[in-house]
């Protein structure tokens, strides 16, 4: 999770994405809705050339709930699916049958696989991936050696950016199980990936670098000289820097940081390269990007920057799938004669309070669609589907199926 | 101030500012995630690493404000216990800063906090110079190791400076001086992570004030209205009737849209109360904040900050 220092990070990855106060253009005012083309989600599941979904997006915005329901209409349709979630709500788990944390995909029981698909799903344990990682890539004895340092444990559970680097590296895994490439073995042909509940959706795509620039600094260079012979000579100003942390810091805590970084040491080159890795094939047309925004200024205001940055990087973006959508339909009232209706009705309460109701959505679907307008001038080419409001929260197949079933329509 | 990521804990901290500071009270709000979220709830510039005015109270109090930065904060603490002039910069050169504030094992967390404990300690013409400390804390997920800076560091740190500065800080933080406040919408993920959250608090040995169900709707619906709303069995003909009278001539359609409207309505209501009762089981003083449909601006924080005062959820 995003635990770092935030304005670090900005200032490294270069980006400019906004803090929520500051007054970014999401698109002009004269935008139109009618001008946007309907992302067709069914077109795009049914793609056979098509591997790996990714649904992005800001937190809490419905990415987890639209990937499983994308995983179980993509599965029903016929593919044999796996999706990758994080953190899901509790009863969607437990619907999943998420509920064991091994780290692997289990089959998902109820889906209907008549047409030859599957589902499997399986829930990122991210500290859990780390640990595999470090097996698969070091002796064991500098395996035992890594788990044990204290810096691991931070560096694995709560360094910025870990939960992000790893669901791509989990992502890296299940794709070696992909059919359709050589030396696979075609467990499935589709990867559904939900993203870390970032506050930026820009998280996702910077976090192997912001890895890899802390992995690759000065200081790790510094800790490493001892360790890489005596031949290296020390300049003054690594002496001062290395008297002033053990003062600081405690002889005991240097060793431990020195013990850890050199440790680690020849495990840094392969994250490197699995995270340019990973990069490289977001950026292959076997991918597609789905960025899912709720219709408020906020999350419009994160998906704008994360399709002009999808745009800036020529990776493949399918569309928006703008969640939790108010429904605008008047049923012939309309907001104004809903509120002088009301007002008319003074002993008539129920039927005056229902009138109420009535225009208070309508006022909300129009602020929806005013935002909507803007992004889509903004955007114009981007494909878009909707998912309306549910009353209830989303936790069984059935309502996955629902929210599928809504997505087309 | 803690709560599930966008049930509004910037917006409520900043009510709760300016309810403490009403009557003549100095308020210092502090935010910790240089998201500047405080400089935007009350439509002022962004925040340096420096105390700043940012609101008057109700009869003459004032709200200061400060966004911590790690990386500032670690600068000034070697400047204060070890008078590092020019070797600071030098560290902060050699990556000592960055390595120290995001990597180095709770030593972020204990700089952050370590100043709030600061602020509140420090005193002058032998008075403190704020009468209350509100902090913006992390969300629902992380604030558990964030306040436990004590075990956060224990791992790597026996002993030592930063082993002290922690151990006074836990000391503060599980005093009677520090309340830990949630803030959750009624919906279920938000109303679990403060539940989880309340479990993980006592714990930790950290007293939990109060929660504020933010975003609460209130229903201009009966009981049985409700129920007769979601078993459709609302009295169609009835409310035909007022339409008519009302002046509304929408035929069968707006009633159809009028009774399914009602019906989602109930829907709501009920999961909502629901997810109510859920933490009103925890036993814990619960005070709430209307949605306000256009969008929160400062009047309403001041209307917010009304509602808060003198109520035990946040005393
Ligand atoms: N009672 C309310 N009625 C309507 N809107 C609200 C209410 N409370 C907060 N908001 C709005 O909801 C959004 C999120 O609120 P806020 O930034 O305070 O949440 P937060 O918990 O601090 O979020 P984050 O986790 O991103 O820091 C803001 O746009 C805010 O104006
Ligand atoms: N269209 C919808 N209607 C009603 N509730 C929804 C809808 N989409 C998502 N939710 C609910 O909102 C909450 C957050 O959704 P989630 O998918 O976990 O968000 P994210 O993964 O983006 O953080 C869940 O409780 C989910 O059931
Ligand atoms: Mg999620
Ligand atoms: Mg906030």
């Amino acid at each position: 999770m995003a635990r770092g220092d935030e304005q670090g990070r900005r200032r490294r990855s270069g980006d400019q994405a906004p803090g929520r106060g500051v007054r970014f253009r999401i698109g002009p005012f004269t935008g139109r809705l009618s001008d946007v083309t309907p992302l067709d989600i069914d077109a795009l599941l049914d793609d056979h050339s098509v591997h790996i979904v990714v649904c992005c997006g800001s937190g809490g915005v419905g990415k987890t709930t639209t990937s499983a329901a994308l995983g179980v209409r993509a599965a029903e349709r016929g593919r044999r699916v796996v999706v990758l979630t994080i953190d899901p709500a509790r009863r969607l788990a437990q619907s999943l049958g998420l509920e064991q944390l091994d780290n692997t995909p289990r089959p998902v029981r109820g889906v209907d696989t008549s047409t030859g698909g599957g589902l499997d799903a399986m829930m990122l344990d991210m500290k859990r991936t780390f640990d595999e990682v470090v097996e698969a890539h070091a002796s064991p004895d500098k395996a035992e050696q890594i788990f044990a340092n204290p810096f691991y444990q931070a560096l694995s559970s709560s360094f910025a950016g870990t939960q992000e680097y790893m669901a791509m590296e989990k992502l890296s895994q299940l794709r070696t199980h992909l059919s359709g490439e050589p030396g696979r073995d075609g467990r499935w042909d589709l990867i559904v990936v939900d993203t870390p509940p970032s506050r930026s959706a820009l998280d996702f795509l910077d976090a192997p670098e912001r890895l890899s620039s802390f992995l690759d600094g000065r200081l790790i260079r510094i800790l490493l000289a001892p360790a890489r012979g005596p031949a290296r000579v020390f300049t003054a100003g690594i002496s001062v820097v290395t008297g002033v942390l053990s003062k600081i810091l405690g002889g005991q805590m240097l060793r431990d940081v020195q013990t850890f970084v050199s440790a680690f040491d020849a495990l840094f080159g392969g994250f490197r390269a699995r995270a340019e890795q990973t990069y490289q094939v977001l950026k292959a047309p076997q991918t597609a990007f789905v960025v899912v925004a709720s219709p408020d200024i906020d999350a419009l205001r994160e998906a704008a920057f994360f399709v002009e940055r999808l745009e800036a990087e020529g990776m493949p973006l399918a569309g928006l799938v703008l969640n939790r959508v108010t429904d605008g339909a008047t049923g012939g009232i309309s907001a104004q004669a809903a509120l002088a209706g009301a007002e008319r009705l003074d002993d008539e309460r129920l039927t005056a309070a229902l009138l109420r109701l009535h225009a208070r959505r309508l006022e909300r679907a129009a602020r929806e669609r005013a935002v909507r307008r803007r992004f889509a001038g903004a955007h114009p080419g981007v494909r878009t589907a909707t998912i309306p409001a549910l009353p209830t929260d989303v936790h069984d197949l059935e309502a996955l199926r629902e929210i599928g079933d809504l997505l087309i329509a | 101030m803690t709560g599930k990521g966008g049930t509004g804990k910037t917006t409520v901290a900043a009510a709760l500012a300016l309810a403490l500071a009403a009557g003549g009270k100095r308020v210092l709000l502090c935010e910790v995630e240089g998201r500047q979220g405080i400089a935007s709830v009350f439509d002022v510039a962004p925040l340096p690493y420096d105390e700043r005015r940012v609101a008057v109270a109700p009869d003459g109090g004032q709200v200061w404000a400060l966004a911590i930065d790690a990386e500032a904060a670690f600068l000034e603490y070697l400047q204060i216990f070890y008078h590092l002039g020019r070797a600071g910069k030098l560290l902060d050169k050699f990556g000592v800063v960055d390595f120290a504030t995001t990597i180095a094992p709770g030593a972020r967390d204990v700089l952050l906090t370590g100043k709030v404990y600061e602020a509140a300690r420090r005193r002058k013409h032998e008075r403190p110079v704020y009468d209350a400390i509100v902090l913006d804390a992390p969300p629902t997920g992380r604030v558990g190791r964030f306040l436990n800076v004590n075990s956060d560091v224990a791992g790597i740190a026996k002993v030592g400076p930063i082993r002290n500065q922690a151990t006074s800080i836990m000391d503060f933080l599980r005093s009677p001086q520090t309340r830990v406040q949630l803030v959750s919408s009624l919906e279920e993920m938000p109303v679990q992570e403060v539940l989880d959250s309340y479990d993980e608090m006592h714990d930790i040995g950290l007293a939990v004030g109060g929660i504020v169900v933010n975003f609460a709707r209130e229903s201009e619906l009966t009981k049985t209205e409700l129920a007769n709303a979601r078993n459709g069995r609302l009295d169609l003909q009835r409310i035909g009737s007022a339409l008519k009278e009302a002046g509304i001539n929408g035929g069968d359609s707006a009633l159809a849209a009028l009774e399914d409207e009602a019906r989602q309505h109930a829907e709501r209501v009920a999961i909502e109360a629901k997810q109510r009762r859920r933490l009103q089981d925890t036993g814990c003083p619960i005070v709430e904040l209307p949605e306000v449909s256009e969008g929160v601006d400062l009047g309403t924080l001041y209307d917010f900050a009304d509602r808060l005062r003198d109520c035990e959820a946040i005393s």
